[in-house]
């Protein structure tokens, strides 16, 4: 079986600066993977190509079997690219459901019908996955006003809309309280399950990363460090000597747990 | 080319008093993020205040300590409107400030003339620079060597002002992130202030300087306003290098271009921000501006369509209006109907700017197109006032696909600002072009045909053509089209990344507006049975500007309700006194300072404000607030 | 939302309520650039109120009250023909008057072509208003453009200058202006010939460049029509830069008042001008002119002053001349309608519906650190118009 993302020899500098370098891997649908690193290791810049925002220099990103290197990414995200974004992204003037109605009429191809009132179509389908996200008591209130938890299970919903078959999430628990963080990890990996998305995340909390991603990619200045199980990446003396601080961390939170 | 070198020489000269206004506007933008229309006021000010204190105090001391004081004293008092006017609506909508300024200009306009008189007044020249030196054979005036020598020295001020002193640091952080200046714990208010005095005696100080080569009138603002925000936009929002650059690059253009094209000045500096704007979208030393992260000011209350009650209201008004023929006389008809067009036009204007967040500053081009194009149909084709109605639209529709399809690669005052290019090079365009257009003298005899040219029958069919181009627009909002063209203004990464093509939902709204304002611009030749270039002209943009932030730049109705009062109260004052600009100019800062939301969105305020519940839906609201701020100040932290 | 329009408008319907006629006036509109152009407005204005004062004083219109009701029209075409609606549908004025700008007359007459109502232009001084866009119901007080073009270039034929070069706001005014002064010139001097021009936009002249251009190209002589600010900014730069120096200047309009006083001890000497010397004009009809406008106002008349009289003389001529103040009646009373005005009596001809108001012409000079006008000379208007049977051939048909 081809994997569903297939990334070879990804490569990004800005002004000399590399970026990322060398980056090659692959996912297969329904699996969940973080990408970690310390800060300025080019998670994000790796995220943006992926989605089409920032060009490669070199390389080339395939999604079942698809070069997409080059598509802005409206192209991307109709082949089945969902995202999100580490600073929530939503439409501020709208509802909660109109955020999800807006992703589903561009789904739908409906975006440049100039009659009815888009307020009233695929209702019940923006409905049913705010239900998804657990946001439906809260469809009618304006996004605006959404405590940030909310607005990030919101975008969870928008990145749902067009039955995507990669999830990309950066960040997706930035700003959130710890039992926030669990709950939305674990919403998410249970509908990528059920309907076998692949999901790329991006993460400073470990917990998060170690508790929810199927395996972990380390990524440090801008290359690919090691790929494995939580396990086998905790235990990593190389990731233990970039990350030192955190993985250690996460080790003595857990002991400390363990031994009440 | 000894010419060339002396009129290069020239040429530096009228660029320094530009230099000095434009870095000052340049200043106050790029900290405060306002556009201040009143700029031009502030300069005219300067020299008003100058040329009493010159008058009165002779010598050497006199002058120049006049010009000085005098500069101090405008920039008191633009510190003044800063406290007592700015301050109050920083948290509303973008470009509300715009209004706010816009209002004191109107009121400077008429109190200059009530305070100094109508004449026009020459003030002394500059002591020890009264004479000129020689060179190549040609007289150059000492004057403009001294202005010439300023240009650089004020830059250079600027320069250790901004680079050695705290003060200047912390500006120019504020220039590059607000929020991070105040997460600083710097007093922004102090600093907004101290900002808008230094832009405000920069302005003053190049209309002092005025004094020795020109006589002080209450016209000269008008003269210098559009072609600093002109030099801004070139030489880059914000950069006061960027204005110098600008600032010389446009004074030299003209300079030399007269030599070969002695009508270009007209023109020039549009042309060049045109060109600049489409190969350089920041202007020569503009950086990228970022997203505007979208601040507590901007938190919509999301649009719903009417309900029925609503609309049979709506209907029930309309068809009242349609009544007014039964009872009104023939002034109040064609009053009405002239409202009713700046009704439409007001209503394109605001499908482009409120919908899809993209604040035209020349959207009279597109009126006046409908205008001309009106006017061509009758006077070349011979065509009934029916098939002129909809070749008008069709001039505007034209003027608008081509003009959109540059401006919508730009964004905010960029945008803005080469939408006013657009406008004012088709201006110059119908103002010269006297074999066709009429140049200034316009097109005469383009009445209505004789089933519409009653007062009532032409009230009729405006009121008709309005109601359901407005209705239509409405329509058009809440379609999908609508709500895909708001999403791009709400928040672009996400529309992109939803599918959106940003590009083209923006250049297709933008058609749309053009068209709607080109039939207002047909209905308005007929109105009026001629056409000139002023209805292609800036102060017809600024109206539509007006019209709609007046109404609530926040609702869907508020354009209508902008234009009705607005025109309503300017064809009113117009007739009552001859000092309307000054009683128009006060009321809307009035306005302003009472209802930053407009007129509709005070309605709005009003009607949705309930007790607070129990569970206390505002108490959820404030902790969204917080944990929101919260999740911001981490990330920031986390980049 | 039309609520609003609603209430606005039945405020206007009240406000109209109360401008019934009264019995015993005669009420005429009159508009002009009041708020825009206070420099001309408000000595026309009191040129107006003193003709007014005089007319109503010695027993009004076959005794009735003259009523003038002015309206601002801010400098634009279309807010002027919002007023000129307002004073003819609500205000039921007889004729319409006034005018400052040469657009704004065209609309006022083609608005009264329109409405079939009289209009007197008062100062706009474009020819289209008589002749390529004349119309049945406009006449024309002032001395137009072609008029002080042919006067000048009277003067301009006796000097030396073959090379000339021109400096004219980039307008129809400055545009036309410069056309009817090089077709007068080249008429007597077929030797003469335009080598420069320059158009700075009105009220933006950027006056070191513009001369310099000038200058480079040495013309004999200048012919300049710029005027209010963008004048003093010429003249100052120009005397600095010494570019008059040895030239001959016929300059437009300078002489008059409004452009001559601001130059103060900058004035230049020896220009050809138009203008008004009040100082100067020694005639009775003047004099008494100049004693009532001094006692009144306590200040010295401008041109707009004489024009603001004229016109108001013009309207209590036509309105005495008829019975009925019918369009019909009004505008065959103007034909032909002699008028007394400070600068002695003028007609309005038949043909082409433009008075014959005359001109002085003079040199300027400086006396007290003041410009004033020397030399001068009154100039017929009806010696330098064409022919009432050429004219009419100007006009269109219909």
């Amino acid at each position: 079986m081809t994997a569903l993302l297939q990334v070879e020899t990804l490569a990004k500098s800005y002004a000399g600066v590399h970026a990322v370098k060398n980056v090659s891997f692959a996912l297969s649908a329904g699996e969940i993977l973080a990408l970690i690193g310390p800060n300025g290791a080019g998670k994000s810049t790796c995220f943006n190509m992926l989605n089409g925002q920032i060009r490669p220099d070199a390389g080339s990103i395939r999604i079942a079997g698809e070069n997409i290197v080059g598509l802005p990414p409206r192209a991307v995200w109709r082949r089945g690219v969902g995202r999100t974004f580490q600073i929530t992204a939503t439409f501020s003037s709208m509802t909660v459901r109109e955020n999800v109605q807006m992703a589903l009429l561009s789904y739908h191809r409906r975006l440049w019908a100039v009659l009815g009132y888009a307020g009233a179509s695929h209702r019940d389908e923006a409905d049913r996955l705010l239900d998804l996200v657990g946001m439906l008591q809260q469809a009618g209130r304006p996004c605006g006003e959404l405590a940030y938890g909310d607005l990030k299970r919101l975008e969870l919903a928008v990145a749902l809309a067009n039955q995507p078959r990669l999830l990309l999430m950066d960040e997706p628990t930035a700003g959130m309280a710890p039992k926030e963080r669990v709950e939305l990890m674990r919403l998410t990996t249970d509908i990528a399950r059920r309907k076998k998305i692949a999901v790329l995340f991006t993460e400073h909390d470990m917990d998060v990363v170690f508790e929810h991603a199927d395996e972990v990619m380390v990524l440090n200045r801008g290359e690919l460090v090691t790929r494995g199980t939580p396990q086998q990446v905790r235990a990593d003396p190389h990731v233990q000597a970039i990350y030192l601080g955190e993985g250690l961390l996460y080790d003595a939170k857990h002991r400390a747990e363990a031994t009440p | 080319m000894e010419l060339l070198f002396v009129q290069a020489l020239s040429g530096l000269a009228s660029a320094a008093s530009l230099f000095l206004v434009a870095s000052g506007l340049s200043i106050i933008f790029g900290v405060t993020r306002i556009v201040n229309f009143a700029h031009g006021a502030f300069y005219m000010l300067g020299a008003y205040v100058a040329y009493t204190l010159t008058s009165r105090f002779a010598g050497p001391l006199g002058f120049w300590g006049g010009l000085l004081v005098a500069s101090l004293i405008v920039a008191a008092l633009g510190a003044l409107m800063e406290m007592v006017l700015l301050r109050r609506i920083y948290q509303a909508p973008e470009l509300f400030q715009l209004l706010a300024t816009f209002g004191v200009t109107l009121m400077v306009q008429d109190l200059v003339v009530v305070i100094w008189g109508a004449d026009d007044l020459l003030g002394p020249r500059a002591p020890g620079f009264t004479g000129a030196f020689s060179l190549f054979g040609r007289n150059i005036p000492t004057y403009d060597l001294l202005l010439i020598a300023l240009g650089p020295a004020v830059l250079g001020l600027l320069w250790l002002l901004f680079h050695r002193t705290r003060w200047g640091v912390l500006v120019r952080a504020a220039t590059q992130d607000r929020d991070m200046v105040a997460c600083l714990g710097v007093n922004q208010k102090w600093l907004f202030t101290s900002v808008f005095a230094l832009g405000v005696f920069l302005a003053a100080l190049g209309g002092a300087l005025q004094i020795p080569r020109t006589t002080v009138t209450h016209y000269m603002d008008l003269s210098i306003i559009v072609e600093v925000f002109v030099v801004v936009v070139i030489g880059g929002l914000g950069s006061v290098t960027g204005a110098f650059v600008a600032a010389v690059l446009v004074s030299e253009l003209n300079a030399l271009g007269i030599l070969a094209l002695p009508k270009i000045s007209l023109v020039a500096v549009f042309l060049v921000m045109a060109v600049v704007l489409v190969v350089r979208p920041f202007g020569l030393f503009g950086k990228a501006e970022r997203a505007p992260r979208s601040s507590a000011g901007t938190s919509f209350r999301p649009w719903k369509p009417m309900t029925s009650i609503e609309r049979i209201g709506v209907a029930l008004i309309v068809a009242l209006a349609a009544l007014l023929p039964l009872f009104a006389g023939n002034y109040a008809l064609s009053v009405g109907s002239e409202i009713l067009v700046f009704v439409l036009f007001a209503a394109s204007l605001h499908f482009m700017m409120t919908v899809g967040g993209l604040a035209s500053f020349g959207h009279a081009a597109y009126f006046g197109l409908g205008a001309y194009g009106a006017a061509f149909a009758i006077k070349f084709l011979g065509a009934p006032m029916g098939v002129a109605l909809l070749i008008g639209p069709l001039f505007g529709l034209a003027g608008a696909v081509i003009s959109g399809w540059f401006c919508v690669r730009l964004s905010g005052v960029y945008f803005a600002m080469l939408t006013l290019a657009f406008a004012q090079i088709i201006w110059s365009v119908a103002f010269q072009w006297v074999e066709v257009t009429g140049g200034d003298n316009g097109i005469l005899g383009i009445w209505p045909s004789r089933w519409a040219s009653s007062p009532e029958g032409f009230f009729w069919l405006t009121l008709a053509i309005v109601a359901v181009s407005v209705a239509l627009l409405r329509v058009l909002v809440f379609s999908p089209f609508g709500f895909g063209l708001r999403a791009t203004r709400d928040n672009t990464l996400r529309a992109d990344a939803i599918g959106i093509d940003r590009k083209s939902v923006q250049w297709a709204a933008f058609i749309v507006s053009g068209t709607f304002a080109g039939l207002a611009g047909a209905l308005f030749a007929f109105l009026k049975g001629s056409v000139f270039p002023e209805t292609l002209g800036i102060p017809i943009s600024v109206d539509g500007l007006v019209m709609v932030l007046l109404g609530g730049i926040e609702t869907v109705s508020g354009a209508v309700v902008g234009a009705i009062f607005y025109k309503a109260l300017a064809i009113w004052l117009m007739s009552q006194t001859d000092l309307s600009k000054l009683v128009l100019g006060a009321i809307i800062v009035l306005l302003v300072v009472a209802s930053p939301k407009g007129i509709v969105g005070f309605i709005e305020q009003i009607r949705h404000r309930r007790p607070p519940s129990p569970n206390g839906a505002g108490s959820s609201a404030a902790r969204a607030d917080a944990s929101d701020a919260l999740g911001i100040a981490k990330m920031k932290v986390a980049e | 939302m039309k609520y609003v329009a609603g209430l606005a408008l039945s405020a206007l319907l009240l406000a109209s309520g109360a401008a019934h006629a009264q019995q015993g006036e005669i009420k005429v509109g009159e508009i002009n650039s009041y708020s825009a152009l206070p420099g001309f407005t408000e000595p026309y204005r009191k040129g107006m109120e003193l003709a007014l004062k005089q007319i109503n004083d010695a027993g009004g219109i076959k005794g009735k009250k003259l009523v003038i009701i002015s309206k601002d029209d801010g400098a634009k075409p279309g807010d002027a023909l919002t007023a000129a609606n307002e004073l003819v549908s609500r205000d039921g004025v007889v004729l319409l008057a006034g005018g400052f700008l040469s657009n704004i007359g065209l609309a006022l007459s083609d608005f009264a072509k329109q409405k079939q109502v009289l209009y007197i232009a008062a100062e706009p001084l474009t020819d289209a208003i008589v002749w390529s866009k004349g119309n049945d119901y406009t006449f024309r007080l002032r001395t137009s453009n072609y008029m002080q073009a042919s006067m000048l270039a009277e003067e301009a034929a006796k000097l030396p200058a073959k090379k000339w070069a021109t400096i004219a706001p980039n307008y129809e005014f400055g545009q036309s202006f410069v056309a009817a002064f090089k077709e007068a010139l080249t008429k007597k001097r077929p030797d003469v010939e335009f080598i420069a021009e320059q158009w700075p936009p009105l009220n933006k002249i950027d006056a070191g460049p513009v001369l310099q251009a000038i200058d480079a190209a040495k013309p004999d002589a200048i012919l300049n029509a710029t005027f209010a600010g963008d004048l003093v900014k010429l003249v100052r730069e120009g005397n600095t830069r010494g570019v008059f120096k040895d030239r001959a200047v016929v300059s437009y309009l300078t002489g008059e008042p409004e452009y001559l006083d601001p130059l103060k001890d900058e004035t230049p000497e020896g220009w050809i001008v138009t203008g008004y010397p009040w100082y100067a004009i020694k005639t009775a009809v003047h004099q008494a002119f100049l004693d009532a406008y001094q006692k009144a106002y306590n200040d010295y008349p401008r041109l707009g002053s004489v024009v603001g009289y004229s016109t108001v003389k013009s309207i209590a001529a036509v309105l005495n001349a008829t019975d009925d103040h019918s369009t019909a009646s009004l505008i065959k009373a103007m034909k032909e309608l002699k008028v007394d005005t400070p600068f002695g009596p003028v007609v309005y001809r038949g043909a082409d519906h433009q008075s014959t108001l005359g001109a002085y012409v003079g040199k300027t000079a400086k006396k007290d650190g003041k410009g004033i006008m020397v030399d001068i000379e009154f100039k017929k208007g009806a010696d330098y118009l064409p022919s009432e049977a050429e004219a009419a051939k100007l006009r269109p048909a219909n």
